[in-house]
């Protein structure tokens, strides 16, 4: 893991003095709201429907149990006990007071965590795959490219006041688990046909209220090049990208205006000036930055535990959970954990400051003392043995975060909404429990099989909801709540966005929604088909009519 | 009449003259008065054959404005100026880094309109090395924002080489 040097260290440090004296400022009066607004945004700082929320950045998913156990801290000390990871692999802490807030950053400086550039109309955190450097998959680490551009980003003069938020996504396996083709500047790690690495370059993804698919601008941009090639491009947006209106401001929208052959080419003239000049990445830096990720002292291990393999046959909920929340590791006999943030009863994506330390715990105990944050809201241990899986199991069950539903239908993405939210149009959370005591029977919840439920209150997409398999996006009409339901929407490396199947629903009716929508599944798939298969074989409209009660 | 503006970090008198013709006024229709005058790009081309008589000339422009047209008679230019209509519109940095990375500007490059305190760091750094701030705060208090930070990842004008490049980084003792 990246570990700050002096360097590092002194840029958080002078952000944090400078933001105080901002924070005095304002409340002096001698900054205007309008004026602080972006600064204190910069800093992770928006103000929400009850207090302020701090957004504290986990460069691209990464934490270490010290780090966390400073994020329990903080949850015990300034706010109310708990924290919520979001789909951009950060925290959020929702209840803090304005003058506390460079306290917090100060504590969190200690141990190498920011709040920088987590909000606002600037390049936000980086993020990533969540299982990168063990996944099985993996074609290349994308850690050190990811760290290097978090530095390059960070405080960048020039594109401190974009017309909009700007999102980054590296990929480096063969699954994208880091939804690249929308967001802003997709990166795929790559070979080309010589072996060299580099990236292939997709632009103008994104969600909101205008979903679109990045365009691949480059098939191969040498791995040298990363740097000035996205100042090209963020120099191209920061000029010509829309500021007349927050919906037309985004990157996709000037993508899509010029077209995508338009654009590309602006940005090669761009980078004309910037090419082989000093903005060049080096192999030196390069592998200063990868001494960061090397791989932990793993032992020699059998692949299968015969003990492991005795429970596996015995005891049905450990199978569950090894079936659902334990991935493939690179390394025979090692295993990633998934740590499950949705048990029913609980906002998903939350976790308790509890939690969070014995999380900690397991992590230093039984996984080198990694921990990641997944876009999906989850925790992931890293790296643990099979003969710690049974151990581990335990003490996640009895923490509460062994809920064998990874994937499944209950493993809901879910922004904060209107409990929270100021921009929510409808609550999300309430759905999402309505929906899990719906499907509370685990052997149900099994058979309907991998199915990716999102949702978002409100068009701003937080939660994901358009290319989620089953979408739902919290509608406002005449001051009540409604919702909308979209369906064949996917991430990873068949990224769609889904179709909207018809007039809202009210929130009481949803759960019955769903769970039409599954009956429908159930009684057309083929075999093993998957939720998304069956919805990409049939179409949208027999789940529409069964929903909506129009006869066949 | 004089006022103060920031130059080369320092509060210094600036007797330059700000010409912001009203909304509308067809640019060759304004009067430039005599001395030293920043016109607007649309007055400098409309009236050029006139204006380029002059020794001291600088010129604005608005932040939906291109400077490479410009890019053959840029040293006439004593001054020139790139406005911010709102802090939060971000193009004056892109526009000032290309004046003079790109286009070679060498004089002075100054930020006016709703130039503030926290935005001055990032404009140093993007090639301006003058500033007006606004009227209505404290240009005592705007000069400390030049001195924010002391350490820069990335290159801009004012560091024309990225950290990495610049030192042998090297692990803090953990």
């Amino acid at each position: 893991m990246y570990r700050y040097d002096q360097y590092d260290q002194t840029i958080v440090d002078e952000r944090i003095a400078q933001f105080r004296d901002q924070v005095r400022r304002r409340l002096d009066g001698d900054l205007t709201e309008e004026e602080f607004r972006p600064l204190r945004v910069q800093n992770g700082l928006y103000l929400q429907l009850h207090a302020y929320m701090l957004r504290v950045a986990i460069p691209y998913g990464l934490l270490d149990s010290a780090k966390l156990r400073k994020l329990a801290h903080i949850a015990r000390t300034y706010d109310r006990g708990y924290g919520h990871f979001s789909t951009r692999q950060n925290i959020q802490f929702n209840w803090v007071k304005l003058d506390d807030a460079p306290d917090m950053l100060d504590e969190l400086a200690a141990v190498g965590l920011h709040s920088i550039q987590s909000a606002g109309n600037c390049i936000r955190n980086i993020t990533s795959d969540q299982y990168a450097g063990v996944a099985a998959d993996e074609v290349i680490d994308p850690r050190p490219y990811a760290e290097i551009l978090r530095q390059w980003s960070t405080f960048h003069p020039e594109f401190a006041y974009l017309p909009r938020k700007f999102k980054i996504a590296i990929n480096g396996a063969v699954d994208d688990r880091a939804v690249t083709a929308v967001h802003d500047i997709g990166l795929t790690v790559v070979h080309n046909e010589a072996g060299d690495i580099g990236f292939r370059v997709m632009v103008g993804g994104g969600l909101g209220r205008t979903p679109i698919i990045g365009s691949v601008i480059r098939d191969f941009l040498p791995w040298p090049h990363v740097m000035t090639y996205i100042e090209a491009i963020l120099r191209v947006y920061n000029q010509y990208g829309r500021r007349d209106n927050i919906y037309r401001a985004r990157i996709k929208i000037l993508v899509r205006s010029l077209g995508s052959d338009v654009f590309a080419q602006k940005v090669e003239e761009e980078w004309a000036h910037l090419k082989d000049g000093p903005g060049t990445l080096t192999k030196e830096e390069l592998l200063r930055v990868s001494g960061y990720f090397t791989a932990p002292a793993y032992e020699t291990l059998p692949a299968v535990d015969a003990e492991v393999e005795n429970h596996r046959q015995t005891n049905k909920a450990f199978a569950n959970w090894l079936k659902r929340n334990v991935k493939p590791h690179r390394v025979p006999g090692y295993n990633v954990v998934v740590l499950s943030l949705k048990k029913p009863g609980v906002p998903p994506g939350d976790a308790s400051a509890d939690q969070m330390d014995a999380v900690a715990g397991m992590a230093d105990r039984f996984s080198f003392g990694e921990v990641r944050v997944t876009h999906e809201q989850n925790l992931v241990l890293t790296d643990v043995r099979n003969q710690d899986l049974y151990d581990v199991w335990q003490e996640a069950r009895a923490n509460g975060l062994a809920t064998p539903n990874i994937g499944l239908l209950t493993d809901i993405i879910c922004c904060p909404g209107g409990d929270y939210c100021a921009l929510a149009n409808a609550k999300s959370i309430p759905i999402a429990q309505a929906v899990t005591e719906r499907f509370d029977n685990l052997d149900y919840l099994h058979d309907i099989g991998e199915i990716d439920l999102n949702m978002s209150g409100c068009i701003n997409a937080c939660g994901h909801h358009h290319v989620g398999n089953i979408g739902i996006l919290g509608v406002d009409k005449e001051g009540s709540e409604w919702y909308q339901v979209s369906l064949g929407g996917s991430q990873g490396n068949e990224t769609a966005i889904g179709k909207v199947i018809g007039p809202s629903f009210a929130a009481d009716q949803m759960p019955d929604v769903i769970e039409r929508l599954i009956e429908v599944y159930l009684r057309e798939r083929n075999d093993d088909e998957r939720f998304i298969d069956t919805v990409r074989r049939l179409g949208i409209e027999p789940f529409r009519d069964h929903v909506y009660g129009i006869p066949a | 009449m004089t006022t103060q503006i920031i130059k080369n970090k320092a509060i210094v008198e600036d007797d330059w003259l700000l010409l912001r013709p009203e909304s509308g006024t067809a640019p060759e229709s304004v009067a430039v008065p005599e001395g030293k005058v920043i016109v607007p790009l649309k007055v400098w081309q409309a009236q050029k054959e006139s204006l380029q008589q002059r020794k001291t000339i600088g010129i604005w422009l608005a932040s939906d404005e291109r400077p490479e047209e410009l890019k053959t008679e840029l040293s006439r230019f004593q001054v020139i100026a790139v406005d911010f209509p709102r802090f939060a519109d971000g193009r004056g940095y892109s526009l000032a880094f290309t004046l003079r990375n790109h286009l070679g500007y060498a004089g002075e490059l100054r930020a006016i309109g709703d130039v503030l305190r926290d935005q001055l760091f990032y404009m140093q750094r993007v090639g301006f090395d003058a500033f007006a701030p606004r009227p209505d705060r404290s240009i005592e208090d705007a000069l400390k924002g030049l001195s924010d930070f002391s350490v820069k990842y990335q290159a801009s004008w004012d560091e024309k080489i990225p950290l990495f490049r610049r030192t042998n980084r090297k692990e803090k003792t953990a």
